[in-house]
């Protein structure tokens, strides 16, 4: 199954190396990674989309749990949350096909942000499968590049993936 | 201790007659700048003002700065003796300006830290220059940076306290990397400093550089980098916090040569707390009631303890649980002494060359209690086969180990003496005992299993020396109270099997790893740490020879080891298989041209016997441990052929083991 874990990391050299260093010494599978700082400088934001079977995925939280750089660790897929992605995509688009493309991308709720007299690219935020949904739509036409960010999440409501109080 | 050369160029501490007259008598031309020299302009007055050598020779340059230097090593050694006064017992509660390589030993002296193994190079010489001045830390000089982790590792585990490791960049660090990897499979308190490039060279691809941090990673419970001097001491706290709190592991800390130069203030942190590291000490009491609960109705207890009870110094309290349950136990091949070997409600070792009771009894239980143990796949076997009939209780202090390989019902995340000593006062408090027709029940089943008498060998060989004689003449001499160190094969095991460990660390042997070339090195640490104690060990001639060039070092400590070296002219452990398993292709584990021990033994300046005959084994084994102040090395000449039995065959059930009399399933 798939899980999205939110990991509060220090913001220090090798941090990152250590989380995809143990992923992949102990064979378990990274769908997607993103991280950032935080407000507190000192603090990165990872989140993490994996997968596997509930053993492994209670395995997996555990090992990073013991990673000494982990301040804090949720698993964002136990809660009600919001997950958001940003896609990043450049098309062809000559002739009619960039009014149509215009059109898609507004259906979507996309955002042109850059044109050429032969190309458009697209900004498009959502979760992973309305981005799927939208290049699938794009797929007849001749896609140029495709960059996307990763999964990133929050837990709906006021609990906070935030360091314990000391 | 041996110290360096009384020729080589001294660093005079307590001012700097003698080197000023031999600085004259060789003149300018060749004058050693000593490394740590900065131009004057860099200087800061010390305590006293500035040393009025360097006052008179400011405006003068060229010729005149020999007499600079002079002025410097006299101005540093008035500051130095600050830092390194004979007799300082104070933790840090003075601030004082001291170079990196000066809080590096201050750090250590202030962390308790007795020896210090280690080997020098170019990235290390600023801390082997501070070592030099002072006496508080001793630096033992191995021969090779696995054997320094190795030591350090013996030290640690037959004392509880961390090993302490100093090694050069690159290849200094790259050899401990076998070392760290040792500790980190055993869970040992190490922290091993590696030496770096200076940080302006970092990612240049400089002589001998290597990425410490990136290629110990994965075998170390943390790593540092220190980038400022300032930070160096917290760090080092830090780093032995973090290597004996929790499940205890190898911490690495990577200097760069330029940290050690730079100075700052020095005050031994008090608080080496990290937010993001918070190990649990003791367990969920509600979990700990539903344990005992359990335990109280079993019918088929057992007891099934590792290393962490050794680690954990809770034997004590495993021992008087065991007690009172009245129930079987079987300790891993890393928590043997965990549980008095001579004690009737101990079983044996279990796993693959465990005892036909303690794997019968894991197999035939119907509640286990696991202690300190990680259901290792040389233990359990197939997993699909293993203890089919027990409901589980697991005590461990790493969540990450509990439903790792074996689901179980109740866990217990806890240091292994305190969730014992909850864990019996929730069974008194319960009122209830185990049903004692059960346990007799139960015990009469254990014992027609121990009536197979697993471990018997051919005792009546005069001919030729079987390897499990040696061990038990060696356990019946020294009255199963040495510290036995052991390599890796089946020496390994038949000590294992044959020595009756009743007391904790006492057993040091690679477990997790299986590395070959532990058992000499490791046996050094342990002899500097019990220095009146018998330390053996207990080797094959395969495996001595991957660190025998620490017999080295063994001379110049002047340790009194006690070799066993166990010579099948195989690496008998791989025979085995290639005899079980590859029907008798012996690729490449035969030795063609093995060394003539003795000889080497004593080219090192010890003591060497060869031992072909059975009937001599026990005069020569009398002969060596009687010499309690030299080294000497057994050759025993033994069975090519003995195998180590009972066997479980990787991938089997516990029920399904290889006997010596009948090579049959049981």
């Amino acid at each position: 199954m798939r899980h999205i874990i939110s990991i509060l990391l220090e913001n220090e050299a090798g941090a990152l190396s250590r989380v995809a260093g143990l992923f992949s010494a102990r064979g378990y599978n990274i769908a997607s990674l993103t991280v950032a700082p935080t407000e507190d400088p000192s603090l990165s934001r990872m989140t993490l989309v994996t997968s596997g079977s509930e053993a492994v995925v209670d395995q997996i939280r555990k090992q990073l749990n013991k990673l000494v750089d982990v301040v804090k660790l949720v698993d964002l897929t136990d809660n009600e949350r919001i997950e958001r992605e940003m896609l990043l995509i450049k098309v062809c688009a000559e002739g009619d096909e960039r009014d149509e493309i215009k059109r898609l991308s507004d259906i979507f709720r996309g955002r042109i942000i850059d044109v050429t007299d032969r190309a458009y690219t697209i900004e498009l935020t959502g979760d992973g499968r309305k981005l799927d949904a939208f290049i699938a739509v794009l797929q007849s036409r001749r896609i140029l590049e495709v960059v996307r960010s990763g999964v990133i999440g929050i837990a709906r409501g006021g609990s906070a993936c935030v360091p314990d109080a000391p | 201790m041996a110290r360096g050369p009384p020729t080589g160029p001294t660093w005079v501490s307590h001012g700097c007659g003698p080197r000023i007259a031999a600085l004259n008598a060789i003149g300018c031309a060749c004058i050693p700048v000593h490394p740590l020299a900065r131009a004057p302009k860099a200087l800061k007055p010390g305590p006293l003002g500035w040393p009025a050598t360097v006052r008179a020779t400011w405006r003068y340059t060229g010729a005149i700065a020999v007499i600079v230097t002079q002025g410097l090593d006299r101005w540093r050694s008035l500051s130095e003796n600050q830092g390194f006064e004979k007799g300082h017992k104070s933790r840090g509660d003075i601030a004082l300006e001291l170079t990196g390589a000066e809080i590096f030993v201050r750090c250590l002296h202030d962390e308790g830290v007795e020896y210090l193994f280690g080997y020098p190079g170019g990235a290390v010489l600023h801390i082997y220059d501070a070592l030099y001045k002072q006496e508080e830390v001793k630096h033992i000089l191995v021969r090779h940076e696995q054997g320094a982790a190795h030591a350090a590792d013996g030290y640690a585990r037959s004392t509880g306290k961390p090993g302490v490791v100093l090694v050069t960049s690159g290849p200094g660090a790259t050899n401990a990397l076998t070392g760290i990897a040792t500790a980190y499979m055993d869970s040992i308190p190490l922290v091993v400093f590696t030496g770096q490039v200076m940080t302006h060279l970092i990612g240049d691809d400089a002589f001998q550089e290597v990425d410490a941090i990136g290629i110990t990673r994965p075998c170390v419970k943390h790593n540092f980098m220190v980038k400022d001097v300032r930070d160096l001491a917290l760090i080092m706290r830090k780093a032995f916090h973090v290597a004996t709190t929790g499940r205890p592991g190898p911490v690495v800390v990577d200097i760069p040569k330029d940290i050690t130069a730079h100075k700052t203030s020095y005050t031994f942190p008090q608080d080496p707390t990290l937010r993001s590291y918070k190990p649990v000490r003791e367990g969920d009491p509600m979990a700990i009631r539903k344990a005992a609960d359990l335990l109280v109705q079993a019918k088929r207890p057992m007891v099934y303890a590792g290393g962490g009870v050794v680690l954990g110094n809770a034997a004590p309290e495993l021992t008087e649980l065991v007690r009172w349950l009245g129930a079987p136990c079987t300790n891993t091949l890393m928590g043997l002494g965990g549980f008095p070997a001579t004690d009737p409600l101990f079983v044996g070792m279990l796993g693959m060359h465990g005892t036909y009771e303690a794997n019968m009894s894991m197999h035939e239980c119907d509640v286990l209690l696991a202690v300190g143990a990680r259901f290792d796949d040389r233990v359990t076997g197939d997993l699909d086969k293993f203890c089919p009939n027990a409901r589980i209780i697991h005590i461990d202090i790493d969540p990450a180990s509990i439903q790792k390989n074996v689901p179980v019902e109740i866990a217990i995340i806890s240091e292994a003496g305190l969730a014992m000593r909850d864990l019996l006062a929730a069974l008194k408090a319960t009122g209830a005992r185990l049903d004692k027709a059960a346990l007799d029940a139960w015990w009469r089943k254990i014992n027609e299993w121990r009536a197979r008498q697993c471990l018997q060998y051919d005792r009546a060989n005069t001919e030729v020396i079987k390897p499990q004689f040696v061990l038990e003449t060696l356990y019946r001499l020294t009255q199963g109270d040495a510290f036995i160190t052991s390599d890796v094969g089946q020496h390994q095991m038949w000590a294992a099997q044959f020595y009756k460990f009743d007391k904790p660390r006492r057993w040091i042997n690679s477990g997790g790893l299986g590395t070959m070339g532990f058992g000499l090195p490791a046996a050094i640490g342990v002899q500097l740490a019990h220095p009146d104690a018998t330390v053996a060990c207990v080797t094959g001639e395969a495996s001595i020879q991957m660190c025998i060039q620490e017999l080295s070092t063994c001379k110049q400590y002047d340790l009194p080891l006690k070799i066993v070296n166990l010579n099948n002219r195989y690496m008998g452990m791989v025979r085995q298989w290639q005899e079980f398993f590859y029907q008798s292709r012996y690729s490449h584990s035969y030795l063609e041209a093995l060394p003539d021990f003795v000889k080497l033994a004593e080219s090192y300046g010890h003591a060497g016997l060869r031992i072909d005959k059975p009937h001599d084994v026990e005069a020569a084994l009398k002969e060596a441990l009687g010499q309690r102040d030299r080294l000497v090395f057994l050759d025993f000449i033994t069975d090519q052929t003995e195998n180590v039995y009972p066997m479980i065959a990787a991938g089997a059930g516990h029920h399904e083991m290889h006997l010596a009399t009948d090579r049959e399933l049981a």
